[in-house]
This record gives C-alpha cells, sequence and structure tokens, in this order.
C-alpha cells in the first residue's frame, strides 16, 4: 500500500494544527465571524439568548468545517450570497416573488428548490452514466451538478426562511417544522455527506448509489408539492415555537442523512459481493473500503442521532411536561438507535462484516425511513403535526 | 454480548408493538375493535399499556443488568489498558504483529531511542522509555480516552435507566397491586373521589394533568391510570387569574398562557408568573406546564322555539357548558346537554369572497338526550349566516362523533327573527289547514266533487304526502315513491309529488302573506318566492333534524380554562446526567481510536537496529494509513541507512 505524496506532506509536518492554518482559512474564520455578527444586529430583535447562542456555535462549527474540509467554503459563499441577493430582491414585500425576474425564475425559495431537484436528478443520471462507461469526466460534472444542487437547495431553505417572516413576524421560523421542508434538509445533508466521502476516497462511483436516495426525496418533494401543495409556509403551532427545533432537527437530519448514506453503501457492498468480477467491482471502491465507509457513516449517524435524541428528550420536558412520553415519534427514534446499537454491537464485539451488516445497514434505512415518514403518515401522537 | 444484541433487537420489537397499537385507550375501543375474546388475551399480555408491562419492565431491567455486569467485567481490563505502556513486550510477540516494520540506524540506541521519542510526541503520542538489558524499548500510546467512551456510554445506560425507574410509576402498580390504592373509572366530582384513589404529597413521582377555569383554583392533579384516574394531592394550590390565547387568521392557535397564582401555607405572599407553552414554572420540585386549554364552563342564554307547536313563546334557558337540564316537550322529557362553546369559528373561505377565512361567529354545541338514552349532537351559530344576501340561521345536527354536521338553515326575515318561518310552520303542520287547502284544489285544479268516489281517497292522500313532507322531509317522501311506483314512471311520479307538496304549502303560503298584510293580487315578488323556497328546504329537514326544538345562541359570557400538566420528576435530572455521558462516551468510542507504537532498539558496534511496531485498538483502515506515515517519518528521522527489509 502507498502513500499519496499529499498525504506524506501533511503528515510528515508536524507544526500544530493551528499554526498550519493559510491566509486563507483566517480570512475564512473572519469571513464567516463578520457573517454572524452581521446577521446578529439585523435579526437581532428576532432572537432570544439561546438563539444567539446557537448562531455563533454554529459560526464556530462552520468555521471547524470550513478549516477541516476546504469546499465547504466555496459552498457556503455562494450560498451567502445568493441568499442575500434573494433577500436583497425580496425587500419588504413577498408579492416581488412574482414581479422579479430572478426571484420568479431562480431564487425564490420555491424556484430554488425546483432547481435543487432538477440537479439531482440529473446528477443521479449522469453519476449512472459515468459509472457505466466509465468516464472520470462525466463524474466530475456529475460531482459539479450535485455541489450545484446542494447550493440551490439550501438557498431554497434559506430564503424559505427570510420569506416566513415576510408572510408576518409571528409567522416566521427555521425551515425545519414540517415533512416538505425536512426533506429538502435530509437531501443537502445527505449529499454534503456523500461529498466529504466522495472526496476522501476520491471516487465517484459511489455517486450513483447515494443520489439514487436523494432523487427519491426528490420525487416526494415534487409529489408533495404538486399534489398536495405542501410547499405553502405553515404557521407553528406553540409546542413548536422554541430555539430547541434549530439544533434538534439538523442533529436528527444529520442521522438520517449518514444512515441513508450507509444503506446505499449497502446496495453497492452487496452487487459487487455478488459478481465480483463484474464492471461494477472494477469500478466501484473494493468491499473492504465499502465495508470500512459504511461503518464510519453509521457511526457519524449514531453518535448524531444520539445528540439528536436527547435534545429531543430534553425539548420535550420543557413542551410537553416531560422528557420521555413514549409518543409514537419518539419511540421510533428509540427503535432506530437500538437498530444501530445492535449493527455496531455485531461490528464491534462480533467482528461481523460485509454481507449481514450490509443488508442490515438497508434494512435500517427503512426503520429510519419509517422513523421520519411513517410515524407521520400511519401513527398519530403528540409529534402530529407535519402529518401528511 | 449476544445477549446485549439480542436485549436491543428485543426492546426495539417490543417497542413497535407499542406504537402500532394505540396504548391507554378506554378499554372499550379496544373491545370494539379487537372483540371481548382478543381483548382479554391482548389485555393479559399488558399490550394495552406496553411500556408499563411487567414483561416490559423485565426486559429493561435485564438490559440494566447485563449492561452493568458487561461494563464490570470490562473496565478493569480497559482501565489497565489505558495505563499501561507494555514497555516489557517481548521481540517475538511484536514481529507477530499486523503493522511492523524494521531497519538500521547509524546513531547511538540512546540518541535514537530520544530522537524518535521526540518525534512521536510531536504527533500527540504520550512516551514512555525502558533502558533493557542490550535494547532500548520506546513505547507510546495514543487515543486512549476512546476506551473509556465504551464505559462511558455503557455506565449512561444503567443511568438513564435508573433515572427513568424513579420517574415510572412502579411503586404505584405494586401499591395497586397490593390493594392499596384503586383506579377510579367513574368521573365524580373531586371532592367524591374515594381515600383508596387519592394520592398524596408524599409520592415523590407523577405526571397529572388538570383544568382551572379562569377565577378558581386547585390543589391537585388527575393521574391517567389505564381506564381510569387517580388523584394527586399537591402540597400548595394553583389559582388561575387570567387566561389569554391568540389566533392566526386561520383560527389555528398562536399561543397561549396563563397567569398562574402559587399559594402555598409555607409562603406570606402567593407566587405570581405567566406561563406558556414551552416556558413551564418549575416550583419546589413541581414542574407547571401549559398544555392545553378548554371552556371553563361559558354561561349563556339559549331561546328554544318548539318545533311541534312553533307559534307557541320560545322558552329562555340559562345554560352552562358542562351543565345538563331538563326539557319537557310534547315528544316526553329531553336532557339538554351542553357539551362546548365557541366564541368564533374559522373556516376556510369560498373562493369567491375573495378572503382566505371566513369567521362564522360564536357557536354552542350540545346534545339532546332522550329518556331512552339516546342522543342527537346539535351545533347551533348565533350570528345570521348570508347565503346570496339572504339571511339564515344555521344549526348542524349528527348521530355520532364521527359523522358530519348536517345543516338546517332556517331562512330569517330581514330584522334578523325567525317569527315569520315559526308562523308558516305552524300552518304546514295543521291538518285541517292542509286538508281544506287539498280540498279546494281538488275542486279548482281537478273538477273533482266531493261525490266522485275518488275524492276523499285523493284527498287523503294528498294531506298524507304533505305531512310526510313536513314530519320526515323530502327523502320519506322518495321513498315512498320508491316503494309505490315502478322505476321507470319513478321520476314524473316524484315531481307530481313534489308539485303537489308545492302547491299546498304555496297556498299556504300566500295566505300568510295576506295576513302580512302583503297585496298578492299581482303575484309574488322574487324575494318572496325566494323566502318560500328556503322555506321549503327547510321544512323538508325538519323531520331528520330531530329535535324537538330549535335553540337560538343569545347573550353569553365566555369562560376560558387552561389546561396545566404537573409534574414531578426526581430521576430527570439522573435521566440527564446519564445522557450527558452517553454523548461523550459515543463521541469518544467513535472518534478517538487507541493505538499503541513500540520502537525496540538495539545497538551493536555502533549501529542500531530498530524494529517498529504498531497496534490499534481495532484495527481501522486508517490505521494502516497512519503506520505507513509514521515508518516513513521515524525511517527519515533516524536516516535509516538501510531501505526496508
Ligand atoms: C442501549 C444499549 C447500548 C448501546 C447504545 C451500546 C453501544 C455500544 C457501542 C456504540 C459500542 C462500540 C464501542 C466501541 O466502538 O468501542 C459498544 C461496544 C460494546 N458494548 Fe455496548 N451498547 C449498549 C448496550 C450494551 C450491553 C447491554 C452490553 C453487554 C451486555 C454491551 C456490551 C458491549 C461491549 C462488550 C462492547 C465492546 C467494548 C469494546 O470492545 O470497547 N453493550 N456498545
Amino acid at each position: 500500500m502507498s502513500v499519496s505524496s499529499e498525504v506524506m506532506q501533511s503528515e510528515f509536518d508536524t507544526t500544530p494544527f493551528l499554526k498550519r492554518l493559510g491566509a486563507f482559512d483566517w480570512v475564512w474564520a473572519l469571513l464567516v465571524i463578520a457573517g454572524s455578527l452581521f446577521t446578529h444586529n439585523l435579526y437581532g430583535q428576532l432572537m432570544d439568548g439561546y438563539e444567539v447562542g446557537i448562531l455563533y456555535g454554529s459560526a464556530v462549527g462552520l468555521i471547524g468545517l470550513g478549516w477541516g474540509w476546504k469546499p465547504l467554503r466555496g459552498f457556503s459563499l455562494a450560498v451567502a450570497l445568493i441568499s442575500l441577493a434573494a433577500i436583497g430582491l425580496y425587500g419588504a414585500e413577498l408579492a416581488r416573488a412574482d414581479t422579479s425576474f430572478f426571484l420568479k425564475f431562480l431564487i425564490s425559495s420555491q424556484s430554488a428548490i425546483m432547481w435543487m431537484s432538477a440537479l439531482y436528478v440529473m446528477a443521479t443520471a449522469t453519476y449512472m452514466f459515468a459509472l457505466a462507461v466509465g468516464s472520470d469526466f462525466s463524474g466530475k460534472v456529475a460531482s459539479a451538478m450535485t455541489w450545484s444542487a446542494t447550493v440551490m437547495g439550501t438557498v431554497g431553505l434559506m430564503v424559505r426562511w427570510r420569506e416566513s417572516y415576510l408572510l408576518g413576524a409571528d409567522i416566521g421560523h427555521i425551515p425545519v417544522s414540517n415533512l416538505y421542508e425536512v426533506f429538502i434538509l435530509f437531501s443537502i445533508i445527505t449529499a454534503l455527506l456523500y461529498l466529504t466521502y466522495e472526496r476522501r476516497y476520491n471516487n465517484r462511483a459511489i455517486g450513483a448509489f447515494v443520489l439514487t436516495v436523494i432523487s427519491a426525496a426528490v420525487g416526494f418533494i415534487l409529489w408533495y408539492t404538486f399534489d398536495r401543495e405542501a410547499h405553502h409556509i405553515q404557521p407553528l403551532v406553540p409546542a413548536l415555537q422554541s430555539y430547541w427545533m434549530k439544533i434538534h432537527v439538523p442533529a436528527n437530519f444529520v442521522g438520517y442523512g449518514a444512515f441513508a448514506l450507509a444503506a446505499m453503501l449497502g446496495v453497492a457492498y452487496l452487487m459487487i459481493d455478488r459478481r465480483p468480477e463484474g464492471m461494477l467491482a472494477k469500478r466501484l471502491p473494493s468491499t473492504e473500503v465499502l465495508d470500512d465507509i459504511m461503518y464510519k457513516a453509521i457511526a457519524l449517524g449514531f453518535a448524531f442521532f444520539t445528540v439528536a435524541t436527547v435534545l429531543g428528550a430534553m425539548w420535550a420536558a420543557e413542551a410537553w411536561g416531560g422528557y420521555w412520553s413514549w409518543d409514537p415519534k419518539e419511540t421510533w427514534a428509540l427503535i432506530v438507535w437500538l437498530n444501530y446499537a445492535a449493527w455496531l454491537h455485531l461490528r464491534l464485539t462480533k467482528g461481523w462484516r460485509g454481507r449481514p451488516l450490509a443488508w442490515w445497514a438497508i434494512v435500517g434505512l427503512f426503520v429510519t425511513l419509517f422513523a421520519f415518514v411513517g410515524v407521520n403518515m400511519f401513527l398519530s401522537g403528540l409529534h402530529s403535526y407535519g402529518t401528511l | 454480548m449476544n445477549l446485549a444484541i439480542t436485549l436491543l433487537v428485543a426492546i426495539a420489537i417490543a417497542a413497535i408493538i407499542g406504537t402500532v397499537l394505540q396504548q391507554n385507550e378506554p378499554y372499550n375501543n379496544y373491545i370494539m375493535k379487537f372483540g371481548p375474546y382478543w381483548f382479554e388475551v391482548f389485555k393479559s399480555l399488558g399490550l394495552f399499556n406496553i411500556y408499563g408491562a411487567p414483561w416490559f419492565l423485565a426486559l429493561l431491567g435485564v438490559l440494566l443488568v447485563s449492561t452493568s455486569t458487561c461494563v464490570y467485567r470490562n473496565t478493569p481490563a480497559i482501565i489497565k489498558d489505558m495505563r499501561h505502556f507494555r514497555l516489557g513486550v517481548k521481540e517475538k510477540s511484536l514481529r507477530a504483529f499486523h503493522h511492523v516494520d524494521e531497519w538500521q540506524a547509524p546513531d547511538s540506541a540512546a540518541s535514537l531511542a530520544e530522537s524518535l521519542g521526540k518525534r512521536l510526541q510531536l504527533r500527540g503520542y504520550q512516551v514512555r522509555h525502558k533502558q533493557h538489558n542490550g535494547y532500548q524499548m520506546v513505547a507510546a500510546m495514543r487515543g486512549g480516552m476512546g476506551r473509556l467512551g465504551y464505559i462511558l456510554s455503557h455506565v449512561a445506560i444503567v443511568v438513564i435507566c435508573i433515572g427513568g425507574l424513579l420517574d415510572g410509576n412502579l411503586p404505584l402498580k405494586l401499591a395497586e397491586m397490593n390493594g392499596d390504592i384503586k383506579v377510579e373509572t367513574r368521573d365524580l366530582p373531586v371532592s367524591k373521589i374515594p381515600a383508596e384513589s387519592t394520592l398524596g404529597i408524599e409520592n415523590s413521582s407523577f405526571r397529572g394533568s388538570v383544568n382551572i377555569p379562569e377565577g378558581s383554583r386547585g390543589d391537585f392533579v388527575f393521574l391517567a391510570m389505564r381506564d381510569g384516574y387517580l388523584l394527586q394531592k399537591l402540597p400548595f394550590t394553583v389559582a388561575l387569574e387570567d387566561f389569554r390565547i391568540e389566533h392566526y387568521p386561520s383560527g389555528m392557535p398562536k399561543s397561549f398562557e396563563s397567569d398562574l397564582l402559587i399559594i402555598d401555607p409555607e409562603l406570606k405572599e402567593p407566587l405570581r408568573k405567566t406561563i406558556s407553552v414551552n416556558h413551564p414554572w418549575v416550583y419546589k420540585g413541581y414542574a407547571i406546564y401549559q398544555a392545553s386549554f378548554s371552556d371553563g364552563g361559558s354561561e349563556m342564554q339559549l331561546q328554544s322555539w318548539s318545533l311541534d307547536n312553533p307559534t307557541a313563546e320560545p322558552l329562555q334557558i340559562d345554560a352552562v357548558v358542562n351543565g345538563t337540564q331538563r326539557l319537557a316537550t310534547p315528544r316526553g322529557e329531553y336532557a339538554l346537554e351542553v357539551i362546548d362553546f365557541k366564541p368564533f369559528n374559522v373556516f376556510p373561505a369560498d373562493e369567491e369572497s375573495g378572503k382566505k377565512f371566513r369567521n362564522y361567529g360564536p357557536s354552542v354545541i350540545f346534545k339532546l338526550r332522550a329518556t331512552n338514552g339516546e342522543a342527537r349532537e346539535y351545533v347551533n351559530y348565533q350570528a345570521a349566516l348570508m347565503v346570496d344576501g339572504r339571511p339564515f340561521l344555521l344549526s348542524g345536527m349528527r348521530s355520532t362523533p364521527s359523522e358530519e354536521y348536517r345543516f338546517l338553515h332556517i331562512p330569517m326575515s330581514a330584522d334578523g327573527s325567525i317569527d315569520r318561518f315559526m308562523r308558516f310552520l305552524a300552518k304546514a303542520q295543521d291538518e285541517a289547514l292542509i286538508t281544506e287547502v287539498t280540498q279546494q284544489q281538488a275542486a279548482t285544479d281537478l273538477a273533482m266533487q266531493p261525490d266522485n268516489p275518488m275524492y276523499s281517497q285523493f284527498v287523503n292522500s294528498m294531506v298524507g304526502l304533505v305531512q310526510l313532507f313536513i314530519t320526515e322531509g323530502i327523502d320519506a317522501v322518495v321513498t315512498v315513491a320508491e316503494q309505490n311506483v315502478p322505476e321507470e314512471r319513478r321520476e314524473e311520479a316524484l315531481s307530481s309529488y313534489i308539485k303537489v307538496v308545492q302547491g299546498v304549502l304555496g297556498t299556504l303560503y300566500v295566505d300568510l302573506l295576506r295576513e302580512e298584510g302583503v297585496d298578492v293580487s299581482s303575484g309574488i315578488n322574487e324575494a318572496q318566492a325566494l323566502y318560500f323556497d328556503d322555506a321549503l328546504n327547510a321544512f323538508s329537514l325538519i323531520g331528520p333534524y330531530g329535535s324537538p326544538v330549535l335553540m337560538r345562541l343569545q347573550e353569553y359570557k365566555h369562560v376560558e380554562a387552561t389546561g396545566l400538566q404537573i409534574t414531578r420528576a426526581p430521576g430527570q435530572n439522573v435521566v440527564y446526567l446519564g445522557c450527558v455521558m452517553l454523548m461523550a462516551g459515543v463521541f469518544f468510542m467513535f472518534y478517538l481510536h487507541h493505538r499503541r507504537l513500540w520502537i525496540r532498539i538495539e545497538e551493536n558496534e555502533g549501529r542500531s537496529s530498530v524494529l517498529f511496531a504498531a497496534a490499534a485498538h481495532r484495527e481501522r483502515s486508517d490505521f494502516d494509513k497512519e503506520f505507513e506515515t509514521l515508518c516513513a517519518d521515524l525511517r527519515h528521522n533516524s536516516n535509516s541507512v538501510l531501505s526496508r527489509i
């Protein structure tokens, strides 16, 4: 096994992390800080202490992520600029959505989300094509599409956030409050997670698999928009009006995204496992690597899902008067969690690898799926907002 | 460990059952759903309250025990492993490692050990040296905390279970088994609830709820238990000074809050505080939450119009929500049970109105229960509903809560009164009148004389038809047509029936107009015609409406009640502690890898031969990479002369 010189370099130099940061890293940090200060004094009067904390907390997190994963910077800057442009175009009246060309066709939340949907689907097709013909170039194109889809999706959410306030100061809220909004969040986060692994293992073949899930989510979003008119911004029921939502839901979706990623890796694994000599086997990473990424994804998912569930419990304690009520959504979170706990035990303590765990990860996705869609569809309970 | 995994899966499955099967519903619902046999089976399995079922708690118990034993067994080894650098490892075992490398270096063992040790320190490793006879040993270690993660996360499981146990209602269950307490299933006034269904303030953990109307107070909450409840006493009194609710334009609640007062014998002054959703009030370990709201016994005046004797003076009734009173009617005695009052009713508006929502104003919901226990539910709106510019009095009826309301639209006069409608109804119910009118029609329209053999039969059937229409509604008329007329001629028969009814009632209507001093010599105008149609529509539904009276909502005084949830959860902080440990533990486990390195340096005639070996707690693929770079690094820094062997 040989080490790429780049890794050698970075590993060779043993100066402490902070000292290793270049000018750009500090520019990045300053930009983020400036950005959050700007946001703070622009919208500060709408925030309570916790939310200010969350703002700066996420700023720090973003800086760190940007240092660890350079592409995130360009991404964030793009999102910031486009969103600001949209917000600027809106000014103080929602009606501009139909009069301003750019809003109407490009960057009003609704259009941005449509662009996201289109781009994700195209990206999926392109990844598949790239995988089929083994074309490196189209692989790169697919990545580019995924990146831009993710930018558009994030812009969509950012702008929607603003739009909700334009509807009325008392209606405004972070757009993670119903199935429609969280499906967008899910697509974005899954994509971002995938993109980190794509770079880390510098292999685009997995994209064909992961983007399939995202396309499925997009399919749901579109059905939900056109069939159910779900894209209209709805005001929040009192129980949801809390800063907890800003941390609980995103944490959850890092978990969901990671689990979805793991499941698709499981699919890929099983396919090459079936035909070790096949074309896929040549183009995808080795089963060992897939197995390893699958573990990493589930570990990440499990960690964040643990945090999310704990946050959920703390929120429940504040909103419903008890940190645990065996409400269906709660209970299904526990089920998902136990399921992956079992998965981790099988791997880490029983030393299981490969096929069975791949299957388990795929089943896990369905369990997860039920926890975040099925419950709202079939079961009633305290969480029964965001019902279909 | 198999046990652990089995447990995790088993608990997950049990949890699933609990979500698929609605928990803690009234037993009757289950009996209706599953039938008496399966009901008993499920009941004995505790499926209606799985998370409190003995076997489920047992499962958690086993998880608790097995996790603790598991931690207990693993911890000493792990701690030891975290702390010891294993400076004494034998060369043979080093060579047996998965990651091994060796090379020759010019420098002395001592200096080499020194410099390589430094190198490893720079990479974040802790380093220990040992001078064995004949060779130098450098042992390094990193990420030991990762092992702590296992301990933390698993102890956390135990802590959380214990915390949960503290807050669970296990003690209550036991007390119930001993027969010390008895779940109350009847709904009684608080003062009448027997002692064995009442819990004193010594009960350290509960989660109950209570509705307190504006201006009143309570020192208790109700604990829902299966198909009944228990009364839980509080060491203080909670009073509701004021309740406020705001709504979105859609009528959906935007926020609601209560100005509460806590009156505690131990306090000189009562405490005041406003609570709202997501902003509870914690006092002496009791947490008070804004959970819901309801009607707190609104008072109202109802005007009761008899539908059997429409021209009689309407009765004035003083009613209050959740109150019941007797109602004597020609059809026998009824119980009027007022269920709810709504100060406004917002529904999506129809398109052309341009507005998105429309407020239908105040409404009262009540039941009329006949002596045989059968009841129908009615919703009556106070304000006139304008349809195409004509005012109607709106009243909905349904026989079971699962149905939609069927609405009766009573046409009002311009001044908003329904006297006119009632006078018309009185005429329509008056058999003598109807007979008279039909006789006239027979004479004029059909030139049929009383001596005609068909005459009386014709008159009787016409009268019967009109009465059927008035007493049982249009549907009954249709049924008659279906019974007596063959399929193909039904259409026309029906239309002729309706003509008859319209003819007869039309004549009565004209009489009515005359009595009102309207000049009908030149026919009737549009408005009057429309009123007639509206009245007929109303008549055709009065039968099915099935009420002896028509209630009109007059004055009202809206009284709200706040729905509070009051809990005592001594285990909460224990659980939170466990949660923090769990989160920390999980991140430790996944993101700190325990790795060990050994450098064995043996010096002979001024050269040193270096043996470098490494091991990771769990061989992760990343470690191969790290090992490669470590080798490269160390070789580079021991300016090794010979390349890899
Ligand atoms: C809800 C309950 C549990 C959760 C969430 C959980 C979670 C985990 C996780 C994530 C790991 C991986 C540790 C690592 O990466 O080093 C692990 C390891 C382990 N778990 Fe659990 N566990 C649970 C219950 C149990 C129980 C009940 C037992 C024993 C009866 C157990 C025994 C172990 C053992 C022996 C290991 C391996 C520790 C090591 O080698 O470092 N766990 N557990």
